[in-house]
């Protein structure tokens, strides 16, 4: 153990400079809200298309059980179906999922970057 | 004799090892920085093993593979609905929680609305959610050690409830990332290792198909669905605990914290998508506890002592020293379970009542900051601890997958509407988390004080809430909303910019 306590270290926020107008950013402009929508609708679409394909595809399956009862016999590699489907294979099933949505929610927010500072790289910040 | 001094060895050294952690964590983040700066750069995939520590409670320890040895499939559901709801969370609120800022879901529910009385009930159901959710683990931590040692069942609550207010007091809340991930990895150890080892034992008997085995409960068949009693009713409470665990996952109080120690909101993504994994991963193992204990301990299941399957069957199926090292280390994670899940739970509790209790001004005297914590920590682990002592067990995972319900009825209407509708207003908030709240609290109250023996759909409407109460309250919420529209939070399109920009255009 060391008897010298360790330097102080300045712990700061990070740099408050802003690369974009604040009129773009901001949803009280026209200009704003339009922005902020577009991300909104855009965004929640692919959450619900992500939920519609959990719901499908997991979700469903005490109902298909309910209305085809004769799926509990059958055994793929002497395992009932219910156990491989919900024990198993459901689980790199959600992790597909996720990262489905991880990518295309990533490259949403790039494109949404993109779009505000292309309109209007050069305009000068206001004090 | 020789095995309860074994299995004492090892809870022992769980609990030394979790404050031994705890303390070394705690030098580390306070020479290296300010508390808040270090929990802000926790990478995601020590994040992601502490976010797994903590929710892998009892419920997911010992509970799936007892309520799989009596009920079959269909309590698979269980592992896929509490894994499932990490996806569900990773897609609807993962990142915009994060960028809000909030530390816990009564500061988000502040911002969003503006309003200290949505804030006060807010706090009002993250104590009832995180009672009714400690109320199994102190249980568990019961059987475990009546099972393991011939300890009276009390002394394992009291036991835990005591570590965990030890480490919540002593100031642990700044190391508990340290705690929390070391502990998921003690518990994957504790089952994977005895899994692989009874597997070869069981391959070794011919490797009976635990469908096949003569059983005096369910037959092969209908131990085999995916839903419960094959009838409308078993169809019915199998979707109302999709509901539930889908859904409730995002409203439980000692989830949210942990998302604040992201550095941004893309990491908090990252960081739910290497949860899933790890809890996949985890939850391979408990059905196949409870399909081995088909074939080996029906009597577990006759004896109405399912709970105890995972702690018995290594000892059942290994004669001699090495069943009891295997049993012991079984014990040592199960006892990490309780108090991974016990902590994070009583930090969200404690941190509350600080706030909002024990922090108020009482006559002329007010605690400073630090004592109401601690008071609060005190209030929020006796509660539950005189409730897990009076209170009979409904069985550890049924209790937590009620306290699921009264999330996914409260703060899972509250969180989806505040993130992605700009209409919430605070009268519709409050109604609500009434409603939702309000009639699943019934139930819950319903089915604790004994209520499960009658049948009949009344019964059964009760027994599993979700189904009802979850829509009741997102429709509540909405009408009310949109019945009082003029009072929409002015700053609400701002909030909207930080919660759904990236950082990047923001800061």
């Amino acid at each position: 153990m060391s008897t010298e306590p360790p330097p102080r270290v300045r712990v700061t926020g990070p740099p408050r400079r802003r690369t974009v107008p604040r009129r773009l950013v901001d949803a009280e402009s026209p200009l704003g809200e339009i922005y902020l929508s577009s991300l909104l609708a855009e965004q929640g679409r692919l959450a619900l298309r992500v939920l519609l394909v959990l719901a499908l595809g997991v979700a469903s399956l005490p109902a298909v059980f309910f209305f085809a009862p004769d799926l509990a016999d059958l055994r793929p590699f002497g395992i009932p179906l219910a156990w491989l489907l919900l024990g198993v294979a459901v689980h790199p099933f959600l992790w597909v999922l996720g990262t489905w949505y991880v990518r295309s929610a990533e490259r949403n927010e790039r494109d949404f970057v993109d779009l505000v500072t292309a309109v209007s790289p050069t305009e000068p910040e206001k004090p | 004799m020789t095995s309860q001094a074994i299995s004492l060895t090892a809870v022992v050294l769980v609990t030394v090892a979790t404050l031994a952690i705890g303390t070394w964590g705690l030098r580390f983040s306070r020479t290296t920085s300010d508390f808040l700066v270090a929990s802000r750069t926790v990478r995601p995939r020590l994040n992601a093993s502490a976010i797994g520590g903590e929710y892998l409670s009892a419920a997911s320890f010992l509970g799936i593979a007892g309520l799989v040895l009596v009920f079959g499939a269909d309590m698979l559901w269980y592992p896929v609905g509490w894994t499932a709801g990490y996806l569900v969370l990773l897609v609807l609120v993962a990142a915009p929680l994060r960028r809000s800022g909030a530390y816990t879901l009564p500061d988000f529910a502040e911002a969003r609305l503006d309003s200290r009385r949505v804030r006060a009930l807010c706090s009002m159901m993250v104590v009832a959610i995180g009672w009714l959710y400690l109320l199994p683990q102190f249980q568990g931590a019961g059987i475990t050690l009546q099972a393991a040692l011939g300890a009276p069942p009390w002394l394992g609550a009291v036991a835990v409830a005591g570590v965990v207010l030890i480490n919540v007091v002593s100031g642990g809340m700044r190391s508990i990332t340290f705690v929390q991930a070391f502990q998921y990895w003690l518990k994957l150890t504790a089952l994977l290792l005895p899994a692989i080892v009874l597997l070869m034992v069981w391959v070794g008997d011919g490797a009976p198909n635990p469908v096949d085995v003569p059983s005096s409960g369910l037959s092969g068949d209908a131990w085999s669905l995916p839903l419960g009693g094959g009838d409308a009713q078993g169809l019915y409470l199998t979707y109302s605990l999709i509901i539930a665990t889908f859904l409730g996952t995002m409203g439980l109080p000692h989830v949210v914290v942990r998302f604040y120690t992201n550095p941004d909101g893309r990491a908090a993504r990252r960081t739910t998508l290497v949860v899933l994994v790890l809890l996949g991963v985890f939850y391979l193992l408990p059905p196949l506890y409870g399909a081995l204990g088909r074939v080996y301990a029906e009597a577990l299941a006759e004896s109405g002592r399912s709970d105890v399957l995972v702690l018995e069957l290594p000892r059942l199926m290994v004669p001699g020293l090495a069943g009891e090292l295997l049993s012991a280390l079984v014990v040592a994670g199960a006892f990490a379970a309780f108090l991974s899940t016990s902590s994070g739970l009583g930090i969200a509790v404690a941190g509350v009542l600080g706030q909002d209790v024990t922090g108020r001004r009482f006559g002329r005297g007010r605690l400073s900051g630090v004592a109401a914590f601690r008071a609060g920590a005190v209030i929020a682990m006796a509660v539950p601890l005189v409730l897990a002592l009076a209170v009979p067990g409904v069985g550890v995972a049924r209790a937590v997958g009620l306290a699921f319900a009264v999330a996914a009825s409260t703060f899972c209407p509250l969180l989806l509407l505040g993130i992605w509708w700009r209409g919430l207003t605070e009268a519709g908030a409050i109604a609500g988390l009434l409603v939702g709240g309000g009639g699943c609290g019934f139930a819950v109250a319903w089915v604790m004080a004994g209520g499960q023996a009658s049948s009949g759909w009344a019964g059964v409407l009760l027994s599993q809430p979700a189904a009802w109460s979850v829509p009741a309250a997102f429709l509540t919420m909405w009408l009310v909303s949109k019945l009082t529209r003029r009072t929409v939070p002015a700053h609400v399109s701002r909030f909207m910019v930080r919660l759904h920009y990236p950082e990047r255009l923001t800061r």
